[in-house]
């Protein structure tokens, strides 16, 4: 009996956190504790929302091309940059202290200065999700890969496999855990960029919304679009955990 | 014949001698153990014998083939199941095929044959983490076999067991046995499981390890009959504990 309320709380849990939240938010505006056009009502918010989803449908369509490209490419570039690290321990060395330092400036510095450099275009909205996305998926697929034990490897050996086999049936199968736990990261860093370098230069995009909005002191839309890129991103770290259900079979409940 | 031949095998390392001068033969369909303490060099040996490193002096050879630090020619099997985790168990046991080459739904058809015979009927499509370590093991064995129907060497294969564990699958090792043509060269530091499962004995002592000597089982009957608490099974374990210099 306790045992099954329990089970309740724990899956009721996030479910109340969120509407005392939602209740508390629409006391203090609705109430008039906070006016108005500071705070919006969670009502003008879905409002604005409503009336505005054309084009905000619009816009998000082009942020969310920014960011799968940059996460496609990213990932790419991940991939490649870990098993060459993986492989070859000089670059591990050479390579590993620049990543590190590389994540360390923030997104917001870079990003007009690949504005400056490419335009207003495309292609620095992508440049800047694959800066921010792939060093997650090089450190998490590397840590992976470091994680086959050189018995395991050893075992292979003596069945006559070389590096690449090596690699297909155990390094890549081993690493996957890692991988989705960094790509989850990095499909949330995808969106947060893409919006970003669209808030320094362009003409379409979620962030270019978001600054127009500002301009305009129109609160409601502002928190519309806020919610609408929280959705996304949710989005696309849903897709992410499909594709691990999906690629990791042994790891379903139904195989526990 | 002699299928599996080690001579005058000699491994340093960092400067001092960690086996010297050891020199065995396997014979086909045999089972022999190689007996001794722990950290007394059997481990190392068999990094030699499997190919997975050369040694400083010696030679090995398989059906009078040199094979000296060659790996992929006499399978090995570890104290650790190193199952993997992603694959399902007739995955698991094709692996040594499909390295070698052969296609995924052939080398499914090679294990599913077997899988009965290793007493794994059912076991087939479950991951391992599903089954217990003795099952772990069986599944193990049969990917061993695989790798290499003609040599294997088991380095301490039954160790992490417990012991109620540990003999009945002593007996489903020896009904195995008796259906495939698999010689077996067996490193283990439990003295009654080696006299129970071989044919002969060889005793690694020392530092430098070397072979100081070989005993031959000689009991009545079928070894699945052996009793450990026989008086002559007492008497072996008698010689071997005095000849290691335990007693």
């Amino acid at each position: 009996m306790t045992k099954k309320f329990q089970s309740i709380i724990n899956k009721g849990a996030p479910v109340i956190s969120l509407t005392v939240i939602g209740l508390l938010w629409l006391t203090v505006s609705e109430g008039g504790i906070i006016p108005s056009y500071m705070l919006p009502s969670p009502v003008e918010v879905v409002k604005a929302f409503v009336s505005e989803f054309p084009v905000l449908a619009e816009h998000s369509a082009v942020t969310l091309q920014e960011a799968l490209y940059g996460l496609l490419l990213g990932t790419a570039l991940g991939f490649v940059f870990a098993v060459l690290m993986d492989r070859f321990g000089f670059l591990y060395k050479a390579l590993y202290p620049i990543l590190v330092i590389s994540q360390t400036i923030p997104t917001i510095a870079i990003a007009p200065v690949l504005v400056l450099w490419m335009g207003f275009s495309m292609a620095p909205k992508i440049t800047l999700v694959v800066i921010t996305t792939f060093f997650p998926i090089t450190v998490s697929l590397l840590d992976g890969f470091k994680s086959v034990s050189a018995e395991e490897i050893n075992l292979l050996r003596s069945m006559g496999a070389g590096e690449v086999k090596i690699f297909r049936h155990i390094k890549f199968p081993a690493s996957l855990e890692q991988f989705f736990s960094g790509l989850k990261v990095s499909a949330s860093y995808a969106v947060v960029g893409a919006v970003i370098s669209e808030w320094l230069g362009g003409f379409e995009g979620l962030g270019v919304y978001m600054t127009r909005v500002k301009k305009a002191y129109a609160f409601d839309k502002m928190f519309a679009v806020i919610i609408l890129i929280s959705a996304v991103s949710l989005l696309l770290m849903g897709a992410v955990a499909l594709l691990k259900w999906l690629s990791m079979p042994h790891k379903r409940k139904s195989n526990r | 014949m002699s299928l599996l031949k080690a001579e005058d095998i000699t491994v340093s390392f960092e400067g001092t001698n960690v086996i010297e001068n050891v020199s065995l033969t396997l014979n086909e369909g045999e089972t022999v153990s190689l007996l001794g303490v722990s950290g007394g060099g059997k481990t190392t040996l068999f990094n030699v014998l499997s190919g997975l490193y050369a040694p400083d002096e010696g030679k090995v050879y398989l059906e009078g083939e040199d094979i000296t630090g060659k790996a992929g020619k006499v399978s090995y099997m570890l104290q650790k199941d190193l199952l993997l985790t992603h694959k399902r168990v007739i995955d698991n046991a094709a692996l040594p095929l499909v390295l070698r080459g052969a296609k995924k739904k052939e080398a499914r058809e090679a294990v599913k044959s077997h899988l009965e015979d290793f007493g794994l009927g059912e076991a087939g499509d479950k991951y391992p983490h599903q089954l217990s370590g003795g099952m772990r093991q069986r599944v193990a064995f049969l990917r061993t076999y695989l790798a290499s129907e003609k040599a294997a060497l088991l380095d301490e294969p039954f160790s992490a067991l417990d012991n109620i564990t540990k003999s009945s699958i002593h007996r489903w090792f020896l009904s195995v046995m008796a259906e495939i043509k698999l010689s077996v060269l067996f490193v283990t530091h439990d003295i009654d499981e080696a006299i129970l499962l071989s044919d002969r004995i060889y005793l690694l002592t020392g530092k430098p390890g070397r072979i100081t000597d070989e005993i031959i089982i000689n009991l009545p009957g079928d070894k699945s009959e052996r009793n450990p608490m026989s008086r002559e099974f007492i008497a072996y374990k008698e010689e071997i504990i005095k000849k290691i210099g335990i007693l």
